[in-house]
């Protein structure tokens, strides 16, 4: 909704019908930022309160997966893993999904979960989306020292592992996904609050994205007919950059990280577009 | 001259109806292959395309029309209205819930809104977490939360349960708690939901002071709305008269708890049929409420213990459809406290309906022990677990005086409204 200062300063608050579609309103969401740290806080400790392992989860998750995944993928169906250790190769790869599968899932909640706390106070409701990308960034943070023990293991080990300058690009791609997640998931709570279908189609829907995306093979296997899916998929860049700045292996080019910030950029934008007309009067909706 | 601190303008709300229910893309389909084809739509709702009920403009209809006036600091302004009427929808407008459709509201100062106690209140987390989380969601910072906890949790009185998860908290201490932390807000615009009808007696009263103090020492602005218009005309100078969606009337709130209860005394006198805010889907229309005597005969008013009955006129739109009809009557008091209600189920179990129109028949056979006075009654019908026709004060029942205890004396009404013989016996 509009708050904006009256140009003589005598109105703290208009309430009109519409607003600006690009109308961030980024000086409120500062203003909130007490409340989003809160809102982080909520979510980790409510999630593991009355949990014997507690925080533990967090890593028995990713690990889980990979045990499985080496079982299956590695051993069983003998996919390549671009010459690198197995371990190594499906944990980073998870843990890369996982950041961004919950940044997605979680803010395509935001409305129907929040609609209780929506209908009754006004507050800028960005700061939902907000805080799950906050969240999910700490758990990544957690997973990520598992990931740099692993990496450590087995350069000492004497594997061919190099991590190069593409390290510094890590700030980058975690932000890329964020953008990525909150973007197509803000999408999606938009549309959601109207058509309910989506929200099943989005759990598989996320799944079936996994396995159109390097994260259990590596691009180089993609016979080259097939690459142009991989190009439109903005994960997959992702991803293969990720493995290639802390291994060493893995396909990059320039013309598909620019396709990728390309396309991230209109996911996030028509996001915000929509949350945006969304938020004035989805209460009205659900 | 105070100065004005919201100004409300032309503000109207449209609601769609019929649309808003699908949720499947599939329905949306639908309606609109019907649109095309210029059948009748589907998906809307049976009932809403009644011409009885309100202002319906295809399958929008508006909550709030036309309205405006303004707010100067320091008022306590009184809403009131009867259900339906756009209370709730102004407030959410005001609180920022949901945007208007035309109009707008222009306003000096923070605004806090109680439309809830505790809202966003996490069940695993602590009172203390929860006081932060609350006091941020609506807007605190955390200084100010932190220099107003102890006041909030004495207020509160959950002193030795602070560091216990809410999910243990009773409810009046979950509600007091929530209170507490909103009136700790120091907001220059307070607005207040019937929040007060939660919570014991005690704890209203509290309350209501401290929405006294915050008006009248602390010269904020107060909007409230309620039912209780005892509570409106202690607390309020100003009230404003909502009905339909538009402004009746503007001026000193017990004016406008006269012109209220005056409203509803001369809609107890129109006949059912002719009220427009019923409520239900419309599987099943009251069309008459009548107070009989037990051999058909209408009659005004029932001496006190006399057997009577009450006849509803239903008219269901597919009989053959309604497996279970229940039929409930509410009987309350001039003030709208609640007395007694009849229920068909508790008595004859679900009712199927025999015509498409039929009168159902409530009989009391040993009348009402009730002290004399006037009495309000109201109905629901429920087909099929889902409500189908409900109105609230449909119609007047005068109980006259009669011969009850030993003595030819009756005890004064506000002694209580309701009668019985006793025995005494010294031992």
């Amino acid at each position: 909704m509009s708050a904006k200062k009256n140009v003589d300063g005598e109105w703290t608050t208009v309430i009109k019908p519409k607003a600006n579609l690009l109308n961030f309103n980024i000086a409120e969401v500062w203003r909130y930022r007490y409340l989003i740290q809160l809102f982080v806080r909520r979510d980790f400790v409510a999630v593991y309160k009355q949990t014997i392992l507690g925080p533990a989860w967090f890593l028995i998750q990713p690990i889980m997966y990979t045990v499985v995944y080496t079982m299956v993928f590695g051993n069983l169906a003998n996919l390549s893993s671009d010459g690198l250790p197995r371990i190594l190769f499906y944990y980073s790869g998870i843990m890369l999904w996982q950041y961004f599968a919950q940044c997605l899932t979680k803010t395509s909640d935001t409305f129907v979960a929040n609609a209780s706390i929506f209908g009754k106070v006004y507050f800028p409701r960005l700061t939902v989306p907000i805080s799950v990308v906050i969240t999910s960034l700490i758990t990544f943070a957690i997973q990520f020292a598992l990931f740099a023990g692993f990496l450590i293991y087995f350069m000492v080990r004497g594997f061919s592992v190099n991590p190069n300058l593409w390290i510094l690009s890590l700030p980058l791609l975690l932000i890329a996904m964020a953008a990525l997640g909150l973007g197509s998931g803000i999408i999606i709570s938009s549309v959601t609050t109207k058509y309910q279908d989506l929200r099943h189609l989005l759990s598989f829907g996320v799944n079936l994205w996994m396995y159109a995306t390097p994260v259990v093979y590596p691009l180089s296997q993609v016979p080259t007919q097939w690459r142009w899916v991989f190009v439109l998929n903005p994960m997959s860049a992702i991803i293969e950059s990720f493995r290639y700045a802390f291994t060493g292996v893995g396909t990059v080019s320039t013309h598909h990280l620019a396709a990728t910030a390309g396309m991230i950029v209109v996911v996030l934008l028509l996001g915000v577009v929509l949350f945006n007309r969304v938020e004035r009067t989805f209460m009205d909706v659900v | 001259m105070r100065e004005i601190v919201i100004s409300v303008e032309r503000l109207s709300k449209q609601y769609r109806l019929g649309v808003i229910n699908h949720g499947r893309l599939t329905k949306d389909l639908q309606s609109w292959w019907a649109r095309i084809r210029s059948k009748p739509d589907p998906n809307i709702p049976l009932g809403m395309a009644d011409a009885r009920r309100r202002t319906i403009e295809g399958d929008r209809f508006w909550a709030l029309q036309d309205v405006s006036f303004d707010v100067k600091h320091g008022d306590r302004l009184g809403i009131i209205g009867r259900n339906g009427a756009g209370k709730s929808t102004l407030l959410k407008i005001l609180s920022r819930v949901t945007a208007p459709t035309k109009g707008q509201i222009k306003v000096k100062g923070r605004v806090a809104s109680l439309l809830e106690v505790g809202t966003g209140f996490h069940p695993e987390l602590t009172g203390r977490e929860n006081i932060f989380l609350n006091g941020a969601i609506m807007g605190m910072k955390r200084e100010e939360i932190r220099k107003k906890l102890d006041e909030i949790v004495a207020f509160a009185e959950v002193e030795s349960f602070i560091d216990t998860p809410v999910k243990r908290y009773s409810s009046g201490m979950y509600v007091r708690l929530g209170f507490a932390v909103a009136a700790h807000l120091e907001p220059d615009i307070l607005v207040v939901d019937e929040v007060l009808a939660v919570g014991d007696v005690g704890f209203q009263k509290k309350c209501l002071g401290k929405m006294q103090d915050v008006s009248r020492n602390e010269g904020r602005t107060v909007l409230f709305v309620s039912h209780n218009m005892t509570a409106i005309e202690n607390l309020c100078e100003v009230g404003i008269f909502l009905n339909d969606g538009s402004v009746d009337f503007i001026g000193g709130a017990s004016d406008a708890v006269e012109r209220y209860i005056s409203s509803i005394r001369s809609e107890m006198s129109k006949s059912v049929s002719e009220r427009k805010d019923s409520k239900g889907d419309g599987a099943a229309m009251v069309s008459g409420l009548r107070i009989e005597s037990i051999d058909g005969r209408q009659l005004q008013s029932v001496p006190l213990q006399a057997p009577f009955a009450l006849a509803l006129d239903v008219l269901y739109k597919s009989p053959q459809d309604c497996s279970k009809v229940e039929f409930t009557i509410l009987l309350s008091d001039e003030n709208d406290v609640r007395i007694m209600s009849f229920q068909s189920r508790l008595e004859n179990g679900a009712l199927r309906p025999r015509k498409s129109m039929e009168t159902v028949r409530c009989i009391l056979a040993e009348g009402l022990p009730l002290s004399p006075g006037e009495y309000r009654l109201g109905y629901s019908v429920v087909v099929n677990g889902l409500l189908a026709d409900k109105l609230l004060n449909a119609k007047v029942l005068r109980v006259q005086p009669a011969r009850f205890f030993e003595s030819d004396e009756l005890p004064p009404s506000f002694l209580g409204r309701v009668l019985w013989r006793t025995r005494w016996d010294q031992v």
